[in-house]
């Protein structure tokens, strides 16, 4: 069956297209769960024992300084008097040297190396919560970048007074946790002093005053790597202020600690986010006015301190328990080591405090091992056997009151590191291999995607198999992998079995493609060149290609992606207005009446009535226009990233119950049920316009009845939910009531709508003729009661009756035999058959739109009015210049061309910036969450949807690209038609049977259109892909390339909506196949 | 004829390159802090007023434009008449579209009008000079088969030329280098500038060398 292989094709190719996304996305973006839960005191780390372990013991500091200097390498940090010639960045911070040599048993200078991803936030979270972050902390709250893991300074801040100033990307992460706060604005890396100074101008003050706990975080330094790089008279500079500050700060009480560190290093360039030692390695700077250390340096010094290790030790030092989900282990030298308690102001002993921090990593390892399964089985069961025998001989020794060996203390080092590494092997890593392998994938599906495009006609018609090698050779690679794996290693890695599976079909089909390709050319010469053209750089640079590889490669900087709204509808408008050139460019959008040259008999001159051409010239230049305008138009919903400094975001995107004036509110909403009506109207009045509204099926039953009613449904919630509180007190209850149940009955009434739709698509009405002779069919029509509401005149145009008779010889022959049986048959009228499989999708796409209105703030609306006009703006402009062409006698199938699809799917990622969207974190609407939800929910799975639904409504809507196919046909009776006899051009009228008719061209150019769609979709996740694989060290790689996220997410959910869009075609060819069964013995009786 | 013409051609396009160049130097001489980005809309104005002075002469010289029907004043004034206003009319046009484009609307109208005044003068003027006043065989020139002469050819070229380099001036606005260049509209003017004396140096070259393929139907 045809349709099941294009559907076959499809999933197919979509599901190559998943596996390089999954296989790129394992290595680039590794996710870990995060453990929400947090230590308390009373915390019981081993069952069957006291809760003794955190806050047993006095702690030795009350107060302690953490002054954070971004991007403070090493190399800074380092003093050597032998330098005579330092370069900028060298022997700028003396006083660290000068008091770890003047004071040895007072300060300590390490290496403090962090764990890439070397970006500002992800090392905040990583010295904060001990833990390892990766890009994606899954976590229980989506909505914000709260850090809600246990952390330092939750557990300062229960008992402590927490102090802050500088970055201010800790105010994000850390929501009201702090006693004071002081954040200065962080983005402008070309600003150097006003962080630093902010701080600095209130830095000294506070020291005195009321707290426990500072934090200051100076940029300065940082920003001046990326601007000048260190080698720049610039860092000097920075670097001496830091060096006065350090000095300044030195000046502590006793019971005070100091600790001065950089969260990352950086490059040569004075970049940093990658993995590379200049970027991880960084400074920290231990100090205290009472001996922090038993002596001067040893040898059992730690050459480098990992930064997760700064978490248990601040913690215990300072007498709160350790955050839960850290991973550290205590830094040995600043504990007395056991029997030399006594003398120090308190504390624990070395022995005691990694016996504390040993049974917290092992808590923290059996919780996170029950929830997620990523760390590999075998070595969690090693680290667990080797946490129980230390447990035992710690718990023996203690028993026997011996003091430990410096054995037991040395395992319990080493449990504590492998724990680490295990943690980071499994979390903070990018994969190399596996990117390469999904670019790798990606890039072949691409090519894959538009070989198949370009030969969807061939491989429609061969029936080899085709789909069925490349399939089962998949299935044999995978399998076959996971075996090998399962024999070498013991366990399955899923991954790499999928890239295999999809790599070797992939070449497998290529391969086959080429093969055909050669068959092909040597069959028939003649054919040869029609294949061979696809591939030759006049095609590929043709602008219809142009356009979406300018889109690519503009993914590729990071400015055009701030940009990315304004790219898009520039490129689309640039496209847009290139049709009506190339189409003048081609001599066909003006009539060639008064050509004198041009001989008319090379031309089917029937067709080619000036009057035709002008008017659909006419037409297509009209709906440009329109489409211009609504691409204009766009441009005022777009929202604003915090990099575009002087943008204002659209007033349409804060909800109606934002707005302050109660006019403008008014004003507002009138205007939002305005385009909503509008939108209602157009999607029925379409409909009606082409007969689908006269039967009784469960479709129409939608479009009559269901879609105005959900829109009420959606004017009313809207008007609930911009009621401000306390206008109506009495009233409260009802409102809630009604908040609750409006959204809930708008989704019910859509769930049903769509499956109506699905259930019974079929929207033809029949009539047969009564009294029907044999000349029926010359006759003009009988005048059929206005039932529907149309009048006589409209009911002329909307009836489309079809030739039955063409229809019942291509489906049963057997039963007909003769032309003359045909006249004595009764003749059947069919409304709306002509536009039988367009109808459903039209229904589906504008019932879809409401309720994707439902989930954006009310303002937006009007957007997806423009939405709407634009798509039927590009739906006209690409079925006049196919009727265009057709005039002109060049007839090309019901192949849609590459323009219509690129400007097709460009408008999706248009649309998504112009109904409020950004590709970024914080621009993602959560409102859409708790729409008809607003007490929250339980679970994670409907709110993510919710949000995915509101996210790519445009990606959604513009999914129903078989609309695209459709429209032409649909169309054809305008052209045509144009004032002609009803009676007679009966036989022009057949729109979209004609699909019906060559079932075979239909499955093709219908994998065509999908596959090209998809192609443009997958080239851009290919881009951004690339993007992030080149770019992953980039100053702003989290907030600029979260394009890829966006990216690929919009394509998952394209591809799902474009293969059920297909797949309701698919449903509706089924039940007009059936239709017309039915029909025909009832016809024939 | 052909070879005569194409020197016609390769000639008159010198003089106006000539004439661009001279248009940049000269005022650079006399007003002084002239620079190319500095005061930008001068340099736009003397170069687009040089065009379109040159273009007028050099074609009313060598007998280009059509011939006129009738040689009465009355005629010639409304022909003139007509000019003006399709050069008017062509100048809001280009703004409408460069706004469209997503020029800012009110902010900078000036600099987006001499940028219209620009491309006008850069094509329209020639479409005015080679066909006259006559908005049909303009978009007759236009298409595959439309051109009846080696000037129509040159046409198509120049014009393609200078709109596809103004459309590439646009590109490198959203970047972050912070180059004077980059301010609107100068990267865009520069861009059709640019695209220009292209399409003015390319014509009479790809005219010589296609000249075996290129056949005309009047002349």
């Amino acid at each position: 069956m045809k349709a099941l292989r294009v559907l076959f094709l499809l999933l197919w190719m979509c599901a190559v297209y998943f596996v390089g996304i999954y296989l790129f996305m394992s290595g680039f973006l590794l996710v870990r769960l995060e453990v929400n839960r947090t230590s308390t005191c009373r915390d019981v780390l081993q069952p069957g024992q006291e809760p003794v372990d955190f806050c047993r013991v006095q702690p030795r500091f009350r107060r302690a300084v953490l002054l954070i200097i971004d991007a403070l390498k090493i190399d800074f940090a380092r003093f050597d008097p032998n330098n005579t010639a330092p370069r900028p960045h060298e022997n700028k911070l003396p006083v660290l040297q000068e008091t770890v040599s003047s004071q040895p048993s007072h300060s300590r200078l390490y290496p403090f190396r962090a764990d890439p991803p070397t970006t500002t936030m992800q090392r905040i979270k990583g010295f904060t919560t001990g833990s390892l972050p990766t890009f994606v902390d899954v976590g229980n709250n989506f909505a914000s970048s709260a850090i809600l893991e246990d952390n330092l300074i939750h557990q300062f801040g229960q008992e402590k007074r927490v102090v802050f100033m500088g970055d201010d990307t800790w105010e994000n992460l850390f929501p009201k946790k702090f006693y004071r706060s002081l954040p200065f604005p962080s983005f402008n890396v070309k600003d150097l002093h006003t962080v630093d100074n902010g701080i600095l101008q209130h830095l000294y003050t506070t020291v005195g005053d009321d707290w426990d706990v500072l934090v200051a975080h100076f940029l300065g330094v940082d920003h001046c790597g990326h601007r000048f790089g260190p080698d720049h008279p610039a860092m000097a500079d920075k670097l001496t202020q830091m060096d006065g500050v350090i000095s300044v700060i030195g000046h502590l009480q006793n019971d005070t600690l100091l600790v001065v560190m950089g969260d990352h290093g950086m490059t040569d360039t004075g970049d940093h986010g990658g993995e590379s030692q200049k970027e991880t390695d960084a400074a920290v700077f231990l100090y205290s006015p009472a001996p922090l250390f038993p002596g001067p340096p040893s040898q059992n010094e730690p050459d480098v301190v990992p930064q997760t290790d700064l978490v248990p030790t601040l913690a215990l030092l300072l007498g709160v328990p350790i955050p839960y989900s850290s991973v550290g282990q205590v830094l040995l030298p600043l504990f007395p080591p056991h029997g030399q308690t006594e003398g120090a102001v308190g504390g624990l002993s070395q022995m005691e405090a990694l016996w504390i921090n040993a049974k917290q990593v092992n808590r923290f390892l059996e919780t996170y091992s029950s929830m997620a399964k990523d760390i590999p089985p075998e070595s969690l069961s090693q680290l667990k056997d080797e946490f129980s025998r230390l447990s035992s001989d710690y718990l023996m020794t203690l028993r026997e009151g011996r003091p430990p060996s410096p054995e037991l203390a040395a395992s319990l080092q080493a449990y504590l590191t492998s724990v680490r590494d295990t943690c980071q092997a499994t979390w903070a890593r990018f994969n190399p291999l596996k990117m390469a392998a999904g670019l790798a994938i990606l890039a072949l599906a691409c090519l894959m995607c538009f070989i198949l495009s370009e030969l969807s006609c061939v491989l429609i018609r061969e029936n080899g198999p085709r789909l069925k090698a490349p399939v089962v050779a998949a299935l044999t690679v995978g399998v076959c992998v996971a075996v090998g794996q399962l024999l070498t290693q013991a366990y399955i890695e899923l991954a790499w079995c999928l890239a295999a599976a999809a790599f070797s079909s992939e070449l497998l089909f290529l391969w086959r493609a080429c093969q055909s390709r050669k068959s092909a050319a040597a069959k028939n010469g003649t054919k040869a060149p029609k294949y061979a053209n696809w591939l030759t750089p006049r095609h590929l640079l043709g602008p219809s290609l142009l356009v979406p590889l300018l889109r690519c490669a503009s993914l590729l900087s990071d400015s055009y992606v701030i940009a990315e709204g304004r790219v898009v509808t520039f490129l689309v408008f640039s496209l847009a207005l290139y049709i009506p050139i190339h189409l003048n460019w081609d001599s066909l959008l003006l009539p060639p009446s008064h050509d004198p040259l041009k001989s008319a008999g090379l031309l089917p001159s029937p067709a080619l009535s000036p009057l035709t051409v002008r008017k659909e010239s006419s037409t297509l230049l009209a709906c440009l226009g329109l489409l211009i305008g609504s691409l204009y138009l766009s441009l005022f919903f777009h929202g604003c990233r915090e990099e575009q400094g002087s943008c204002q975001p659209s007033p349409f995107l804060s909800p109606l119950s934002r707005v302050q004036d109660s006019q403008l509110k008014n004003l507002n909403y009138i205007l939002a049920v305005v385009s909503l009506g509008l939108w209602t109207y157009m999607v029925r009045c379409c409909l009606r316009h082409y007969g689908n509204l006269n039967s009784s099926g469960g479709t129409v039953f939608t479009a009559r009845w269901i879609l105005p009613l959900l829109s009420v449904c959606l004017c009313l919630h809207w008007a609930v939910s911009a009621t401000s509180e306390d206008s109506f007190r009495n009233l409260a209850e009802l409102i809630s009531l009604a908040q609750l149940a409006l959204p809930r009955a708008a989704f019910c009434l859509l769930g049903l709508g769509l499956f109506l739709i699905w259930l019974d698509p079929v929207t033809v009405f029949v009539k047969a003729r009564t009294g029907a002779s044999a000349r029926a069919l010359s006759l003009p029509p009988p005048r059929y009661r206005a039932s529907t509401g149309i009048s006589p005149q409209a009911e002329l145009h909307h009836l489309i009756p079809q030739i039955y008779q063409r229809m019942r010889l291509s489906l049963d022959d057997g039963e007909l035999s003769g032309g003359h049986e045909e006249d004595s048959r009764p003749a059947v009228e069919a409304y709306g058959l002509g536009t039988v499989y367009s109808a459903p999708l039209l229904l589906f796409c504008g019932l879809l739109g409401i309720g994707l209105q439902l989930l954006h703030p009310e303002g937006m609306a009007l957007s997806f009015l423009l939405l709407l006009l634009e798509m039927g703006a590009l739906l006209h402009i690409h079925a006049s210049s196919i009727t265009l062409h057709n005039l002109h006698g060049t007839f090309s199938g019901f192949n849609v061309p590459w323009t219509p699809v690129v400007l097709w799917s460009l408008a999706a990622t248009q649309f998504f910036h112009a109904t409020g969207h950004l590709p970024t974190f914080p621009s993602i609407q959560w409102g859409a969450a708790f729409v008809g939800f607003p007490g929250g929910h339980t679970g994670t799975v409907l709110p993510a949807s919710l949000v995915t639904l509101n996210t790519f409504g445009a990606h959604i809507l513009f999914a129903g690209c078989p609309l695209l196919l459709f429209w032409p046909l649909v169309c054809e009776v305008r052209g045509s038609r144009g004032g002609k006899a009803f009676g007679e051009e009966g036989e022009d009228a057949v729109m979209e049977m004609r699909l019906r008719e060559s079932p075979q061209q239909f499955s093709s150019s219908l994998l065509q259109l999908s596959t090209r769609y998809l192609f443009i979709h997958g080239a851009q996740v290919f881009a951004s892909v690339c993007a992030a694989a080149i770019l992953r060290r980039h100053l702003m790689v989290w907030k600029v390339f979260a394009p890829l996220m966006f990216e690929s997410s919009g394509f998952l959910v394209s591809s799902v909506f474009l293969m059920i869009g297909v797949t309701l075609v698919l449903r509706v060819d089924v039940a007009v196949g059936h239709w017309f069964k039915r029909l025909i013995p009832d016809a024939s009786r | 004829m052909w070879d005569h013409e194409i020197r016609a051609m390769a000639s008159t396009n010198a003089i106006i390159v000539a004439s661009m160049f001279m248009a940049t130097v000269i005022p650079a001489v006399l007003v002084p802090d002239f620079s190319v980005y500095g005061t930008h809309l001068l340099w736009l104005y003397s170069v687009s007023g040089t065009v379109t002075a040159v273009s007028v002469a050099v074609f009313w010289l060598l007998g280009i434009t059509p011939p006129t029907k009738k040689h009465t004043l009355g005629y010639k004034l409304s022909r003139l008449f007509r000019s003006c206003l399709y050069f008017f009319l062509s100048c809001l046009f280009f703004h409408t579209v460069v706004v469209l484009y997503g020029a800012p609307l009110i902010e900078s109208a000036l600099e987006t009008f001499s940028l219209a005044v620009l491309l006008t003068s850069l094509t329209t003027l020639r479409c005015l000079c080679v066909l006259g006043p006559n908005v049909q065989a303009w978009i007759r020139v236009f298409s595959r088969h439309g051109a009846m002469s080696v000037w129509d050819t040159c046409l198509q070229i120049t014009v393609a030329c200078t709109v596809v380099g103004a459309w590439v001036g646009a590109f490198p606005i959203p970047l972050d280098w912070d180059r004077p260049w980059q301010v609107w509209p100068v990267s865009c003017s520069l861009g059709a500038m640019i695209g220009f004396l292209t399409g003015l140096v390319a014509a009479p070259a790809w005219i010589h060398y296609h000249r075996k393929q290129l056949t005309y139907k009047c002349k």
